[in-house]
């Protein structure tokens, strides 16, 4: 199953250990832990259930490409992060 | 001195709350630090408190307390309904689409005093929202989100049209005022079920020339209303002062406001509605207090003639703009207070007359909300 992991910016709003989850795609992997954590779901996507504007998911170091619908692959066995988009000095 | 409610303060690094000691006001509690506080309001009918963060990276958050602001819990915020497939949302003047999606909660307001739970929400980009749980959860408000009209709003000077004032009458929670920056001032009697785009009489001087009198056009910095005269609403405009005494059917323009008609912030006296006050500065390319000088101008009978108040206010290089949100009145009707985009906060004991000052180190200001009566 494919490990996610949260930013730990994130921790002091709503807590998000690292787990593993079931899913081939972005959205199936955050669907599965959002499941079970509801409260961590509006910090990470908007409204429309899109990306956050200024967060960030890498998949096995590669940057998610399909923000709106959270469309790419994720390996059986591949790493999930969930970061904020920091930029700026 | 009149009242003793404490007043709670919204800043870019938390939520400030001052209280009346035997020397004067001074902060009592602090909570939200580091976090971006841009509103607080007192719901009088439970003594709660609700305050929003903007986590800018997180999204906007709602949270309330029952025991004055000791503890916190987060509540449910509102959320824009899925965007209807194939829906093409408007452009703003920036080109950027007005998204459904919620970027700012700019106003909350209770319900009335008839309506134990019920809150009301307005938001960039200029939706209204509906609670009826105490803001558990909320519903967007159609009738006015899908009005045509609406589509036409646009922003100010933020990117997205902002809808920042909500006035429920005291005498009849269905009857509702909001103002929206930029679409003016629109009503409800019958409780968000219909709405309607207020009357003629504001003007835009900086719009061409046939939309400067088009209500929808008309950007309304703030909306007060008296809260025992409730037909008499004040507007602090991006283009003046306006005044209305038949609840926004009609708007009339003050005339000669020195130093300057142009600011953000109105407060109007609970029981006399031709006593206002205003934070005034120079106008809109610039955003500072004329002179260098901060003063408060206040008008006893209904803007014919205002006295400019600073005793007791910086008069030397001092730039503190006020925005909307950061002028306020209890109760009593005598005690105010306001703070500044520079982080200082004064508050008066004897209706402008003179001023004291609580601190000039806070964080930038964005709002001022004194505790209501129940």
């Amino acid at each position: 199953m494919p490990t996610l992991r949260f930013t730990d910016n994130i921790q002091r709003h709503v807590e998000c250990p690292t787990r593993e989850v079931e899913g081939a795609r972005v959205r199936e992997v955050l669907d599965a832990y959002f499941h079970t954590n509801t409260r961590a779901r509006s910090y990470v996507l908007d409204d429309q259930g899109r990306l956050r504007e200024h967060m960030s998911i890498f998949i096995n170091g590669e940057q998610l490409r399909d923000r709106t619908h959270l469309t790419d692959p994720v390996p059986a066995d591949g790493v999930v992060d969930v970061i904020q988009a920091l930029s700026g000095g | 001195m009149a009242s003793v409610r404490r007043c709670h303060v919204g800043t870019r690094k938390g939520l400030f709350t001052i209280a009346r000691g035997a020397s004067g006001w001074s902060v009592s509690r602090v909570s939200f630090l580091g976090d971006n506080c841009t509103l607080a309001v007192h719901d009088p009918r439970n003594d709660s408190l609700l305050a929003t963060l903007n986590h800018g990276h997180f999204g906007v958050k709602l949270h309330r307390s029952h025991d004055g602001g000791a503890t916190w819990a987060e509540i449910g915020a509102p959320m824009y309904p899925p965007m209807p497939e194939g829906y093409v949302p408007k452009m703003t003047f920036s080109g950027k689409p007005i998204d459904w999606t919620l970027r700012l909660i700019w106003a909350l307001e209770p319900g009335g005093s008839d309506r134990p739970g019920v809150l009301w929400c307005g938001t960039m980009p200029g939706g209204l929202f509906k609670s009826e749980d105490g803001g558990h959860s909320w519903v967007l408000n159609r009738s006015l989100w899908d009005d045509p009209l609406r589509e036409q709003w646009s922003g100010g000077g933020a990117e997205y049209p902002g809808l920042h004032s909500i006035c429920v009458n005291p005498r009849d929670s269905d009857d509702i005022v909001i103002g929206v920056s930029t679409g003016g001032a629109w009503t409800t009697r019958d409780g968000g079920r219909s709405w309607r785009i207020g009357g003629n009489g504001m003007r835009a001087e900086y719009m061409p020339p046939e939309l400067q009198y088009e209500p929808n056009a008309q950007d309304a910095h703030l909306v007060v209303q008296c809260a025992t005269a409730p037909d008499t609403l004040w507007v602090q405009h991006h283009n003046g002062i306006f005044r209305s005494t038949d609840r926004a059917a009609s708007w009339g323009e003050i005339a000669d406001v020195h130093p300057s008609a142009f600011g953000f912030a109105v407060a109007v006296h609970p029981r006399d509605p031709d006593t206002a006050w205003f934070v005034p500065a120079v106008k809109d390319e610039k955003r500072y207090p004329a002179d260098g000088r901060v003063v408060v101008n206040r008008t006893r009978d209904g803007g014919k003639t205002f006295e400019t108040l600073a005793n007791g206010l910086p008069q030397e290089h001092a730039y503190d703009l006020v925005y909307r949100h950061a002028l306020d009145i209890d109760d009593s009707g005598e005690v105010l207070a306001f703070g500044s985009t520079t982080g200082s906060l004064w508050v008066s004991e004897n209706a402008g007359d003179s001023w004291q000052t609580v601190s000039l180190n806070l964080p930038p200001i964005h709002c001022v909300r004194f505790e209501r009566a129940g």
